[in-house]
């Protein structure tokens, strides 16, 4: 999509995300002089195209609990792995899931999501239960636990966006 | 701590609100609560960083911007050397270190797509180590609702 000088500022003008305010919108067009009525039209329409995937929140997993957090990898064949895929997402503790290139010999696994649970061995129960659901217990797999997290910057527009 | 509301605020608000000129009162209509508590359930939860942020979730891909997932075998006496350099990139938005012999796993995004092959090459000649780029090929779609 092509992005115009006003959906910049627009978005430059909500990335520390919304006022906590009744009417957020309104102190967004406040600052940007515009009428609220277009900053819900224009946001609107980056929802649609796109762009902006949802307003939400990002929760800190480690503070709700989440102490074991894993990137769960397996090697799918090319013809199977969207249906494997869409089976992974399905499931509640699964909270990211991509198709990602093999690089072998160094890297050979193709399907990645991310697992969230209270500790390591609920995780590797869930990596279990994910495997019968989506069809795929006798792919080759491996669990990334999460050891510590040197930089998080969270999801920004001004260089970038969510990853 | 946090309360059940809290959960239900959490929960509710991870799947993403609409947009209208009252969002929040949207949003406790729908829970039971009123538009006031929601607002300050909200400012508390953020404050007390349980939450990171309340605002939009971009695509950077449709965005115009470059997004990879970089992966890298550190070996264990220059990871905190390596996790410097690699850091000091604007560029790198999270690093983890993972359980793995490829121990550091980072997301790079870019404002251009053609700047990710500079950075991860500067990374590389910094670094003298190899990096492995491991962009999305395709994106598996979930509705983001972890339990509170």
């Amino acid at each position: 999509m092509d992005m115009t000088d006003q959906d910049r500022m627009l978005l430059a003008a909500i990335d520390d995300g919304l006022p906590l305010v009744e009417r957020p919108f309104a102190e967004i067009a406040d600052r940007l002089g515009w009428e609220e009525a277009r900053v819900i039209s224009r946001l609107q329409a980056l929802i649609d195209e796109g762009a902006i995937k949802r307003f939400g929140v990002v929760v800190r997993h480690r503070k709700l609990g989440y102490r074991a957090n894993a990137m769960v990898v397996f090697d799918i064949s090319d013809e199977a792995v969207s249906a494997a895929g869409d089976k992974l997402a399905a499931l509640p503790f699964v909270t990211l899931c991509y198709r990602r290139p093999r690089r072998p010999p160094a890297w050979p696994y193709n399907l990645f999501c991310m697992i969230h649970g209270r500790d390591e061995d609920e995780v590797r129960t869930q990596v279990d239960e994910a495997a019968v659901a989506a069809g795929i217990v006798d792919a080759p797999r491996d669990i990334l636990f999460s050891r510590r997290c040197f930089k998080q910057r969270g999801a920004r527009y001004r260089k970038e966006a969510a990853a | 701590m946090i309360d059940d509301v809290d959960k239900a605020l959490i929960d509710r608000l991870q799947s993403g609100i609409r947009i209208s000129e009252t969002p929040f009162a949207a949003i406790a209509d729908e829970l039971g609560l009123d538009e006031t508590e929601v607002i300050h359930r909200l400012q508390h939860l953020l404050d007390g960083r349980i939450l990171s942020r309340f605002g939009p979730m971009y695509d950077a891909v449709r965005l115009g911007g470059g997004l990879t997932l970089a992966a890298m075998c550190v070996p264990e006496e220059r990871f905190d050397e390596v996790v410097e350099r690699v850091n000091a990139h604007v560029e790198v938005a999270h690093n983890y270190r993972r359980d793995h012999h490829l121990n550091m796993w980072f997301v790079l995004a870019t404002e251009r797509p053609e700047q990710i092959e500079t950075v991860l090459g500067e990374i590389e000649a910094e670094t003298g180590l190899a990096v492995l780029d491991l962009p999305k090929e395709e994106e598996y779609f979930l509705d983001l609702r972890l339990k509170a």
